[in-house]
């Protein structure tokens, strides 16, 4: 008897024929971009990528046409029309970030980030003054607003997922709003509600106060989907060793979703870090060391973006770029810790 | 010999009751009292912006929302004269909105079916990243990029359209200056409301019934056969509902927007042409120079954006809510 070894079949492979067959349009339609380009007066990349994309539907289809038909066709540039969005999303996000990171380290030097600007004006030459005091005013702010946000947004999360009660389809819905409320509304409110009636005036307290409505929402959103990730037989195993409710929450919900609470916590910071228009109602603009937060303006890195964008001359945007780049690295690196800490929660 | 029967001793019976411990009742108390923050604070940004700009509704009336002056005139006798009307700056919200719409739905659309169907498991995290780290740059951040880089694309591209599209009314202009446009500030609005509207339209995709694409692959369809069939269908509630989102966001977006629009008060329905209006960065605008009396008038403005995005965004998510199962 002889037995028959089965091969492996994979019949939904591309075959070498397939490959030739999607290869050849591409490389067609880049030679015919190249000579369209160059016997044409049309020129720059964005030239070369719409000619691209235009060739390479025409002849790709003419391909297709001959093996699948009409359908395959249409199959076809759907596909590529998907691949086009995603592409040109990608390249927003690269055109900014080039553009930050090139304009930005111009101006970037040692005393940039070590000095302020009591001595200087934005539009004095690069190198003379820097931003310290901007970025001690926006870590001032963030740390003002976690104070208040993270406990109200963890609460909230938890009367959503933990107790359930009457109102959380209510109060679910209005968290969904509130993060829909826009930044200068909130520096509006904050102005209206203290400026006006209090004696405080702006300072960094108040800036964290208008921050705090907008970071809350963002916690509260990611803070519920974290703890309704942990597993319910926790929670009933918790219960039924006699613990209380509090306890259950206390020592096991909310240790087992730490890692995603401080992922939270990080994605609401990255949310504010660079809200600007609240703060020029709360927070005011100063060009120097302000260490006590109840008491007058505060220097922070988006207002000093925002003054050299208004300034005008190549010093004061030279400044306003090298300022965003800061704030930028900032985010991103928040970002990336966000990430991280996310997956490795996911994973356990 | 006798030996007493041991006496039963029946323990009382515990009684059983759904009452929580005071630890528990303390606990429930402190979450519930938090957990109406939400409301306390919605209700309270209503009733000061309401207090201060109270003013200016009583003595503009519905003038406010349909008078297109904005001026503070103050005459020899000390007397002042105001007129605030919002109507230029609203209509204005809504153009740059629309525009904002018509380029970022469908390019989130694309995206989004884009990442759910067609690109490869390793290509789909890295985009994913992308998008979500769009989300998270600051606004100003689009601004500035607005201003410095894509201005000066985008006005090659608003030359072009009125080259060939002059004839139509909206793509005219009266003088040739094509930057800060209401067509540009809408693109930048575009770019910053992707995230929003594709990560909706992605999570709607992602949750269309399995059975039916594999029923449509079954009846011989293709994959585009299947997404016009089963997916888009399915979807097109997510779509709506996420796109109003996208544009809750593009009714409140102030420093971008400021950033690149020159902000007139007339009624501009000329897209290229370099005026246009947005009630949130007007208030930026007029808040430097802002006499005492049009602070209240300014209020009342943030007022208006303020219920003009909640309900918006009360719809959008009330369509999501009801098109996605699994509550977003």
């Amino acid at each position: 008897m002889s037995t028959s070894t089965v091969t492996k079949m994979r019949p939904w492979a591309a075959t070498p024929r397939d490959r030739v067959m999607t290869a050849t349009p591409v490389a067609l339609a880049a030679l015919a971009t190249f000579i369209i380009v160059a016997a044409t007066p049309m020129k720059g990349k964005l030239a070369y990528f719409w000619l691209f994309f235009l060739t390479w539907f025409l002849i790709d289809s003419l391909f297709i046409a001959r093996k699948s038909g009409s359908k395959g066709v249409r199959d076809g540039l759907a596909a590529k029309l998907t691949l086009l969005g995603g592409l040109i999303v990608c390249m927003a996000v690269f055109s900014i970030l080039w553009a930050t990171i090139s304009n930005g380290l111009k101006g970037l030097n040692l005393e940039f980030l070590t000095a302020n600007m009591r001595n200087a004006s934005l539009f004095d030459p690069i190198g003379n003054g820097g931003i310290l005091h901007a970025i001690i005013g926006t870590l001032m702010l963030i740390a003002i607003a976690i104070i208040f946000s993270v406990p109200m947004g963890i609460l909230t999360a938890l009367y959503l997922t933990e107790i359930k009660g009457r109102a959380a389809g209510v109060i679910q819905f209005l968290v969904q709003a509130m993060s829909g409320v826009p930044s200068v509304v909130a520096g509006l409110f904050i102005y209206a509600a203290i400026i006006l009636n209090t004696p405080l005036r702006s300072s960094a307290f108040l800036g964290g106060l208008a921050l705090t409505i907008l970071m809350v929402p963002t916690v509260t959103r990611t803070a519920q989907e974290v703890l309704n990730l942990v597993p319910s037989d926790l929670r009933e195993a918790g219960l039924a060793m006699g613990a209380t409710q509090w306890k259950t929450v206390a020592l096991v919900v909310v240790p087992a979703a730490r890692s995603g609470l401080i992922t939270a916590t990080i994605l609401g910071v990255a949310r504010i870090a660079g809200e600007t228009a609240p703060l020029l109602f709360t927070v005011g603009v100063f060009d120097s060391y302000n260490f006590n937060p109840f008491k007058g303006d505060q220097g922070t890195i988006p207002t000093v973006v925002w003054r050299g964008l208004l300034g005008g001359t190549p010093e004061s945007i030279q400044r306003a770029w090298s300022a965003i780049l800061v704030l930028l690295v900032v985010v991103l690196i928040m970002f990336v810790l966000a990430r991280t800490l996310g997956t490795k929660g996911s994973k356990k | 010999m006798s030996i007493d029967a041991p006496v039963k001793v029946t323990p009382e019976a515990r009684k059983i009751t759904t009452k929580p411990r005071v630890s528990d009742q303390i606990f429930r108390g402190i979450v519930t009292a938090f957990s109406f923050s939400a409301l306390l604070i919605l209700s309270m940004i209503a009733i000061f912006l309401l207090i201060q700009g109270f003013t200016t509704f009583k003595e503009q009336g519905i003038g406010f929302i349909t008078n297109f002056e904005w001026t503070v005139v103050i005459d020899e006798n000390g007397v002042e004269t105001a007129n605030f009307g919002l109507q230029a700056m609203l209509l204005g919200t809504l153009v740059i909105s629309i525009i904002a719409l018509f380029f970022a739905v469908p390019l989130s659309v694309l995206t989004a079916l884009f990442l759910t169907f067609y690109a490869p498991e390793r290509i789909k995290r890295i985009l994913v990243t992308i998008i979500d780290l769009m989300a998270a740059f600051p606004s100003i951040l689009y601004g500035l990029w607005g201003f410095f880089v894509l201005m000066l694309m985008a006005e090659y591209w608003a030359k072009l359209i009125h080259k060939w599209l002059g004839w139509i009314y909206i793509f005219d202009v009266p003088d040739p200056i094509y930057t800060r446009s209401p067509f540009i500030a809408g693109l930048v609005l575009a770019i910053m409301i992707i995230p929003i509207v594709t990560s909706v339209s992605r999570e709607v995709f992602s949750q269309t019934p399995l059975d039916r694409i594999q029923a449509a692959y079954a009846l011989g369809a293709t994959k585009w056969g299947m997404i016009r069939a089963v997916v888009l269908p399915f979807g097109a509630g997510g779509v709506v509902g996420g796109s109003m989102l996208g544009l809750g966001r593009a009714f409140g977006e102030t420093v971008a927007v400021f950033s690149v629009l020159n902000i007139v008060f007339r009624s501009n329905f000329q897209i290229l042409f370099t005026q246009g209006g947005n009630v949130a960065s007007m208030i930026i605008q007029k808040w430097g120079e802002a006499a005492p009396s049009e602070v209240g008038a300014l209020m009342a403005a943030g007022l208006v954006l303020f219920i003009l995005t909640l309900m918006v965004n009360f719809l959008a998510n009330y369509i999501v809510t009801k098109t996605v199962k699994s509550g977003r």
